[in-house]
């Protein structure tokens, strides 16, 4: 395959940036997203060019390192994480252009790397049961309805990518943190904090910067693992009964 | 700050007052359509001006007009507030955009349809709810009692070909409007179930199609029954 | 020198207890007074942060990823094991210790083990209350399974994803004591350099990946939770990022390094699919459960596949080579890992590989599709199915899946005594970054349970008798230690930066990587092991001299970070053939050609190798010493491994 890429190329936060078009020619269609741009690095290397630089890292979808917006998509047109793309997914001869994440709490660090401390913000806002390690009762000292167990499961399989984010109109990170308050609501371990921790990571993720939910949609259906909207709905019960009984003033 | 002006300038609380705003209108509309039905009804106007009294002079209907002044402007106001917040959340942009993929193009233009709206809505009340209020309305009398005749107004005011189009464009604008706005209301508010929520859907779409095609009935029955 | 792995007197059972009750104590007042650091958040580092955190120790946590989430421990599948008993199925403490000393060919410390058994317990229950979402059953009790062949279900699991729920608990656990203070949080930092002062480690050189900036950290111990080095291979299931780096500097600095040779290879991955390849995806072990592995009999029909002129489908059933149930009639397709990946490896040298590189063997669900239907396949299998179909663009239902054996674990790692120190005081290792619990074959279902063992329940006992004999002053940064690792690393970073040669960083580790896969991988041989040590010393100085690392230091350069790892994993390579050579036996992972039962099987000499093989480095280009740590078994009988 002969491809054209047009990829935003920027040295560093406080570089403007702009895009740069590179042509890349023998690729395969076995080859992963990644591949491509590897392939594409190799050679940019060789002519003493700046390699472009991008964040992955297991690439087999579950650590949620790699983000890039292409074609218009977060992990472009599957609903997949951009390191389970492959090739065969384009056509020869396209053009694709390639973006960081977009999102005023996800600055650019370099070319298509963004920093996404904002999450790990939100969730040491709450977004844990303050147990210490011992002291804990016995693994089947409360039983955990199937469904609930699986429904939480659900939302905990968040990656953490940020995908949610750069599809959202208002890069909204409702999703991710919902997903989090959602789990632990489902648990009988994570209800006893359950209030507080709405209320503490609401506020966090306000103050990241991100933008308010229109329930577009577009975050779960562009969520490589599939997390569902309802989640957002429970943190918006949980958020509401949270403020108005609570003891915080 | 106290905990309540905390919550409500939260992205959550905002979105609150939006959910309950709209859901509110959304009951106004109803009434409002199914009152306005009595436009259909052939008798030269008296039931709809009958009609139109006792909702500029019930007391109760007056507490529900002011919460509906409330509701329309609290909502208009959130939506800003939130529209400035979402727009700064993403300083630069992308080159390109598959929107479509994911997302229902109602769904990512509330603001645009809502502006549209909103002036549909400012003409709309200077052309009958002012009238009826400060205008220059005809009188009738039936059974000995005095009556605006507001409808003498709207049938007036719908010989206008251009004024008929421009509602039945607004009433399109309406239902798309309302098409993403009536599940996303349950949404906002937490209201997602798997044995409801479909059911919240169908109801949604069939009131988005239902609603504006009555109101959008309106003046194109008017327009070619009091032509011929 | 003389290997002191103070493992504590008295019965197995009680040693631990024991242990317990003998370490000093540090008085709560000051802990606070003690600073710790912890390097990688994956399993290890990110319970160890936390719970050390939680006692009252100052932390620093640093990792090379933007969040301590992405560690590769995220990565696990399959599930962790603990003996709880909850099957009612015959599972004890005993019972599991025993498993892991005999799946790893009896070449790790019963007393390590025996702790790990012991504490796997405990691991289960933290989990649970911090919200992690194992599976379970109707009643709502823990489900198991049983799995890698374990004759007892108690394997824990969430789904395919029980290392991603247990690094997020970890995760959760660690954030919660950042909220805190207590844990001070390092993303995008990477170690370069252990500080020594008076022989104790005491620090740690840095260098922050976004400006790159080289920095110092202080402390009054050092955890290296930096995982394993299957990244020598170029190829492995690893994360692109996984490295030996902070570990081989601990090396370098004189940290032993045991059992290198001893890495695992996984039989059920996705074949290489051509050059440009960048990593390999493992699929659960479970698939053997149903699918029946086969080559063509025949090299001629091998060869008409690999050019497509002929399906899978089109090879009759006496063509058909189902060569593990031909050789194990009673295990069959269940085989243990390294057994599985053996044969493999095996029929393709012979010509027989399916796939066009030729290496890969056929995983065929058709008999089982046939007898369970579709539906259950897809019920039981069905995300690995869809996994499989979207790398290989294949449709497994209809054809038959390719698999071939990937590098996945490495048991070898630094020595470390009972208390998981290394022979440096106040250096520690945990995890896979160790060498201690797995021998030379570690059994399903046990990385997880070993790494939170070391870091919720091991670590932050056997850290405060350490500490609690060490003052509690501030260790001083002007020490002239810190000032010479920093020149070090600057001059080595400036060095590869002006070597301006002509070839990529990946250029120098694939070529690292065939030579380990092809005499250090799944079979080793003494004469093509001494080949692989003279390429690899050639290798070693071709990159001193040719490679091409762009840019500058002070940006994000992911070349340069590449280099500085690509760098150390070359000298691992040459460690790991000096060991594999020195150790004239086949065991676990390791598999000489030349030492092997008249049946194929690997042949231990528990005479002369019963031991823990503990490299020390002399000097740059000098050989390493090795210092043996003899292994002593009065548990366990020690007994030949048969699968016939």
């Amino acid at each position: 395959m002969k491809l054209t890429l047009k990829i935003w190329r920027q040295k560093n936060a406080s570089d403007k940036g702009g895009f740069a078009t590179y042509p890349v020619d023998g690729i395969s269609t076995d080859m992963s997203f990644l591949e491509m741009l590897d392939v594409l690095n190799e050679e940019l290397t060789e002519k003493g060019e700046d390699p472009v630089h991008f964040d992955h890292d297991c690439r087999e979808g579950i650590c949620g390192m790699c983000s890039l917006y292409i074609n218009g998509n977060p992990h472009g047109p599957l609903q997949t994480t951009t390191c389970q793309l492959h090739m065969r997914s384009f056509s020869d001869g396209e053009t694709i252009t390639i973006e960081p994440w977009r999102a005023k709490a996800f600055p650019v660090v370099k070319d298509l790397v963004v920093n996404r401390s904002a999450f790990d913000r939100i969730i040491q806002a709450g977004g844990y049961v303050s147990v210490n390690t011992g002291g804990v009762p016995d693994a089947n000292e409360i039983p955990i309805p199937k469904t609930i167990a699986d429904e939480a499961f659900d939302a905990a399989t968040c990656i953490g990518c940020g995908a949610c984010v750069a599809a959202c109109k208002n890069a909204s990170a409702m999703l991710f943190t919902s997903a989090k308050i959602s789990q632990l609501a489902l648990l009988p371990q994570g209800k006893v904090e359950r209030k507080t921790r709405a209320e503490k990571m609401i506020a966090q993720m306000d103050s990241e910067g991100f933008g308010a939910c229109t329930n577009t949609g577009a975050c779960a259906a562009e969520c490589p693992k599939g997390i569902s909207l309802t989640n957002i709905a429970r943190m918006n019960r949980e958020y509401f009964s949270a403020v108005v009984s609570s003891d915080n003033m | 700050m106290s905990w309540v002006t905390k919550t409500l300038s939260s992205t959550l609380g905002r979105k609150l007052i939006m959910a309950l705003t709209g859901l509110f209108l959304i009951l106004f509309l109803t009434g409002h359509v199914s009152g306005n039905l009595l436009l259909f009804k052939g008798d030269g106007g008296e039931a709809f001006n009958i009609y139109a009294k006792f909702m500029t002079t019930n007391p109760a209907v007056k507490l529900l007009s002011y919460v509906t002044y409330i509701s329309v402007i609290g909502h208009v106001i959130y939506s800003i507030i939130l529209t400035q917040v979402n727009k700064s959340s993403r300083p630069v942009g992308y080159a390109t955009s598959n929107a479509s993929k994911s997302s229902s193009a109602a769904s990512r233009n509330m603001g645009i349809l809502g502006t549209i709206i909103l002036i549909f809505l400012v003409i709309h009340m200077q052309s009958f709810w002012y009238q009826m209020h400060w205008g220059e309305v005809p009188f009738v009398t039936y059974e000995g009692e005095q009556y605006k005749d507001l409808f003498s107004i709207v049938t007036f005011a719908f010989q206008n070909e251009l004024m008929v189009a421009g509602y039945v464009v607004a009433m399109a604008f309406l239902s798309f409007h309302l098409s993403h706005g009536f599940a996303s209301a349950f949404q906002t508010l937490g209201l997602n179930h798997k044995k409801y929520t479909p059911a919240i859907e169908v109801l949604g779409r069939i009131y988005s199609i239902l609603v504006p095609i009555l109101f959008a009935s309106m003046p194109i029955y008017i327009y070619f029954t009091s032509q011929s | 020198m003389i290997l002191d792995s103070k493992i504590p007197a008295g019965p197995l059972e009680e040693k631990w207890t024991k242990h317990k009750f003998n370490s000093k104590l540090v008085n709560p007042a000051n802990k606070r007074k003690y600073d710790v650091i912890v390097v990688g958040t994956g399993l290890a580092g990110a319970s160890a942060a936390a719970s050390l955190a939680e006692l009252g120790y100052n932390v620093k946590a640093f990792c090379f990823q933007d969040s301590p989430r992405r560690a590769h421990s995220i990565a696990a599948q399959g599930g962790i094991n603990a003996a709880k008993n909850y099957q009612n199925d015959g599972d004890s403490i005993f019972r599991l210790f025993y498993d892991t000393i005999k799946g790893g060919d009896y070449r790790s410390r019963e007393a390590n083990v025996y702790r790990l058994a012991q504490v796997s317990v405990n691991i289960i229950d933290q989990c649970v209350a911090q919200g992690v979402p194992f599976a379970r059953e109707y009643g709502g009790l823990l489900a198991n399974r049983s799995f890698g062949g374990a004759q007892v279900s108690r394997t824990f699991y969430a789904r395919g994803q029980t290392g991603q729920q247990l690094l997020l608990g970890a995760y959760s656990a660690l954030s919660r004591q950042v909220a805190n203070g207590k844990v001070k949080l390092f993303p995008r930092t990477e170690m370069m350099d252990l500080v020594m002062v008076d022989g104790h480690a005491r620090g740690i050189v840095t260098r922050n990946l976004i400006t790159g900036a080289v920095e110092t950290h202080a402390a009054h111990a050092v955890l290296l939770c930096t995982g394993g080095y299957g990244n020598v291979f170029f190829l492995s299931t690893n994360a692109m990022g996984s490295n030996v780096t902070a570990a081989w500097r601990a090396h370098k600095k004189g940290a032993l390094f045991a059992n290198p040779c001893f890495t695992q290879i996984h039989p059920t991955c996705i074949p290489v699919s051509g050059d440009h390849q960048s990593k390999l995806t493992l699929m659960s072990e479970s698939l053997r459960n149903d699918g029946r592995v086969w080559v063509p009999k025949t090299v001629e029909t091998a060869e008409k596949l690999r050019k497509k002129q002929i399906k899978p489908a089109d090879i009759k059933e006496d063509d058909r080579d189902y060569f593990l149930e031909r050789k194990y009639p009673s295990f069959g397709n269940l085989v243990p890992r390294d057994v599985a990946s053996r044969n493999a490896k095996y029929v393709c040298d012979e010509g027989r590989g399916v796939n066009e590189t030729g290496e890969a063997v056929f995983l065929d669900f058709r008999d089982a599709i046939a007898r369970d239907s579709e539906d259950t396949i897809r019920a039981r299998y069905g995300n690995l199915f869809d996994m499989y179909q979207q790398i290989t663009g294949e449709n497994p239902y209809k054809t038959p899946m390719m698999i071939y054996p990937a590098v996945h674990y490495t048991m070898g790692g630094l020595w470390v005594d009972y208390n998981l120190m290394t022979n440096i005081p106040g250096l520690y290792a945990l995890g896979e970054a160790n060498f201690s619990d797995h021998g030379a074959n570690r059994l399903g279902a046990s990385a997880l349970m070993q790494g939170l063992a070391d870091g919720y329940f091991v670590v932050p006992y056997t850290i405060g008798d350490y500490l609690a004999q060490t003052p509690p002053k501030k260790v001083d940064e002007s020490h002239p230690a810190f000032a010479e690792a920093v020149d070090k690393v600057k001059g080595g970073i400036n060095q590869l930066l002006n070597i301006k040669g002509s070839k990529t960083v990946d250029h120098f580790h694939k070529r690292l990587g065939k030579i380990m896969w092809n005499e250090c991988g799944m079979a080793r041989t003494a004469e093509g092991l001494k080949e692989a040590k003279k390429a690899i010393k050639a290798l070693k100085k071709e990159f001193w001299s040719d490679v091409k690392v762009l840019g500058e230091n002070e940006e994000l350069n992911q070349s340069l970070e590449k280099a500085n790892r690509v760098a150390d994993f070359i000298e691992l390579g040459e460690l790991m053939i000096d060991d594999a050579l020195n150790r004239n036996e086949s065991c676990g992972g390791h598999f000489r050609e030349e030492y092997q039962t008249p049946e194929g099987e690997a042949l231990r000499d528990d005479e002369n190798y019963a031991y823990v093989a503990a490299w020390k480095f002399m000097g740059e280009d000098q050989e390493e010493e090795l210092v043996k740590e003899p292994l002593e078994f009065e548990n366990v009988k020690l007994t030949q491994r048969s699968y016939k």
